[in-house]
């Protein structure tokens, strides 16, 4: 996979000899999803060139995992991918239960699954909103997009603060299990809820993906190639919008994903719009296995392991181990290397949304300035996630 | 009355009362677009200030704009810094002028009173560049060059629209244009004033800065486009200037397309054309709070292939209709 190099040069150096506009655009910007800063080269409004400079988010999670128990790190990954905390923590619990051979009941897999995937349609209501604002902007249809988003998200984070208290950063997963069991009256609101978002869909439909400006907008508009994309490691919706079927939860299958392979959603076409379908199908997808977990949530324990009285007792075996997920956002996976202590000796974040971000010098130069918050919107960048 | 004041007393009243009545209106409006999409995105809006409905939040805006920092970036050009909002908004409001009120009555009825409105809208425009140019600001620039790409564009459909009305009454006079639509609005005209008005409005849309042709003011891309280094009470220039516009350009639709002050005559002439020029821009609001934003190739595309063509052939058929009555 051939993928060429690509080299920044300060912004005075563009504009005095290349005769360039450099733009900065961001950390400080509207719709660069955070800090992201991308500073462009612009001929008239055409971007010649484009290069991320990230960073500006980086908290040291993976230096602050060397100082804490197994027990105590679940939630702090929570706060890595923002939207999508229950992830996060679910790849790190697979990658510590890896090591240290622990089993997880039938049960706390599915509740695991559930929060999972009611969290995968949050996030992706919120970038499909996000998304809305980068297209229609803060005054216009955006907002009005963005804000039917947020309608739906609310019941979802509403179900989740009655399930564990939280609304955001649930905190559900531990090492050997799940911390909160749904009952019967929190299993029928899924199922109501899930009904209540489908029928929701359709007018999301109508001011997104329905729309004649939108598909103008999005249309031929930031094309990734499959071989860009298997060259520069992109994951995720965004690499199945490339045309290659690569889902985690089918290709190599964790927790209840063994017994409820979900639906592969692929699109060839690679562009900013291909990723829109992908993403705006899966959260059909993601409802259906929703009530299939709903309704079949077997019965049990939803813990293996003794009650944690002093986390740092808890001492996993000496090595190595990789475990990796499905997040909203791709491939999410920890790599924890083990000395035998209370402490992970190493761990490694593969962030997806870092991965994703590479495609950006890539696909944007050629484009126009709109076209870079068209692609960017469309490849849902997460900054907790990039720079962790 | 009118005998005890002379002429020059009499139009200073009339402009100042014209002036007051058009700045509230537009501070209203303000609030009528915030009520409007709050209701459109599942939202309530301003409520807080003044009961009911956050009634007094224009005035709180203003008097909160009033006092905050007015900060002028150090490279700016000061000159035509200052100038910018004071070029927005100067031209917006002298448009007012030109509207009827009633039957042969406005602050100027000139007999090319039509074409001055139009004039003055476009004047605008320098102010924004002016601004654009002066910030020493990246965006602001590319906002700028990208305001003259679309008035140049724009600005012409516009005119051809605008001319069919003028063609049909015959005169360049708004009071003449008025009174000619006593028997049947322009509008109302089969297919070719509809035709006129929808290549109109769509021009309106992208002269008043609203999506999905608010190119210039792509905040997504461009910050805040424009006035992105204004603070304060310049800043509150440019959004009263852009209000201003677009209610001056909807009390023109209202007045060459909708009849102006006719009307049923339970309601005096005056409040017809307030309720009509305030429905037009509830309906741009529509427009506004429910369309993504064109790219700018796009938009540009969709006025030169389709909405200049259209302008002319529509004119062309307005022209042929009146030689053949």
């Amino acid at each position: 996979m051939g993928v060429p190099a690509v080299s920044a040069a300060p912004i005075e150096v563009v504009e005095r000899e290349f005769g360039e506009l450099a733009l900065n655009m961001g950390p400080q910007h509207p719709s660069t999803h955070g800090v992201l800063r991308l500073v462009l080269h612009l001929s008239g409004e055409t971007v010649v060139k484009a290069m991320p400079v990230i960073g500006y988010l980086h908290r040291g999670v993976e230096k602050l995992s060397e100082h804490l128990a197994y027990d105590q790190l679940a939630p702090v990954y929570e706060r890595d991918d923002y939207l999508s905390p229950t992830s996060n923590s679910n790849a790190y619990v697979l990658a510590v239960e890896k090591l240290g051979g622990i089993e997880v009941p039938r049960r706390a897999q599915w509740v695991r699954a559930l929060a999972c995937e009611w969290q995968r349609i949050a996030s992706h209501l919120v970038w499909l909103g996000t998304l809305g604002l980068d297209l229609g902007g803060a005054l216009g249809g955006g907002t009005t997009l963005y804000m039917y988003c947020f309608r739906e998200r609310e019941k979802i984070l509403d179900w989740l603060e009655a399930l564990t208290g939280t609304r955001f950063h649930t905190n559900v997963n531990m090492v050997g299990g799940v911390r909160y069991d749904p009952d019967a009256a929190s299993r029928a609101e899924s199922t109501a809820m899930a009904s209540e978002i489908e029928a929701a869909l359709p007018e999301l439909w109508s001011m997104s993906g329905g729309n004649p400006i939108f598909q103008e907008r999005t249309r031929g508009v930031g094309v990734i190639s499959k071989d860009l994309a298997l060259g520069v490691g992109v994951t995720g919706p965004t690499l199945r919008a490339s045309g290659v079927a690569y889902d985690v939860r089918a290709a190599s299958p964790y927790d209840a994903y063994r017994e409820l392979p979900p639906k592969v959603v692929t699109r060839t076409a690679g562009d900013a719009e291909a990723r829109f379908q992908v993403r705006f199908e899966e959260i059909g997808v993601s409802l259906a296995l929703v009530r299939t977990i709903t309704e079949g949530l077997p019965a049990g324990p939803i813990f293996s392991r003794k009650p944690i009285k002093n986390p740092k007792a808890t001492k996993l075996p000496a090595g190595e181990a990789y475990a990796a997920v499905e997040s909203p956002r791709g491939e999410l996976g920890f790599h924890i290397v083990s000395d035998g202590g209370p402490k992970p000796y190493r761990l490694k974040i593969n962030a997806p949304s870092f991965k994703n971000l590479q495609v950006i010098p890539h696909v944007v130069p050629g484009g126009l300035l709109a076209d870079v918050v068209a692609t960017l919107g469309s490849l849902d960048p997460v900054m907790g996630d990039v720079d962790r | 009355m009118t005998a005890l004041l002379s002429g020059w007393t009499w139009a200073f009243v009339f402009s100042a009362a014209t002036l007051g009545v058009a700045m509230t209106f537009v501070a209203y409006m303000t609030w009528l677009e915030r009520k409007v999409a709050a209701r459109m995105q599942n939202r309530i809006g301003p409520y807080e200030v003044g009961w009911p409905h956050g009634w007094l939040q224009p005035l709180a805006d203003v008097l909160k704009l009033l006092v905050k920092e007015d900060t002028t970036p150090r490279a700016a050009d000061r000159l035509l810094f200052n100038a910018g909002p004071i070029l927005v908004v100067a031209p917006a409001l002298v448009g007012f002028a030109f509207l009827p009120i009633a039957k042969g009555l406005a602050v100027v009825d000139h007999p090319y009173s039509f074409l001055f409105f139009i004039a003055f809208a476009s004047l605008t425009l320098f102010g924004i560049f002016a601004a654009g140019w002066s910030s020493n600001n990246k965006y602001a620039l590319l906002s700028a060059l990208r305001m003259v790409a679309m008035a140049v564009s724009y600005e012409v459909p516009m005119i051809l629209s605008l001319l069919i009305p003028a063609v049909w009454a015959g005169t360049f006079q708004l009071t003449g244009i008025v009174e000619a639509q006593r028997g049947l609005w322009f509008v109302l005209y089969p297919v070719v004033g509809q035709v006129a008005f929808l290549v109109f409005l769509l021009c309106a849309l992208a002269e008043g800065n609203k999506s999905p042709l608010d190119i210039l003011e792509a905040e997504s891309e461009l910050i805040a486009a424009y006035n992105v280094e204004y603070s304060g009470i310049k800043f509150a220039l440019f959004y009263a200037g852009e209000y201003a516009h677009t209610l001056a350009i909807c009390g023109l639709a209202a007045t060459v397309f909708f009849g102006g002050y006719l009307g049923p005559s339970f309601l005096p002439g005056p409040i017809w054309l307030i309720v009509k020029s305030a429905a037009l821009f509830v309906a741009i609001l529509w427009i506004r709070w429910s369309l993504m934003r064109l790219r700018i190739d796009q938009a540009i595309r969709l006025n030169w292939t389709i909405l200049l063509p259209v302008a002319l052939v529509d004119l062309l058929f307005a022209a042929w209709w009146c030689v053949g009555a």
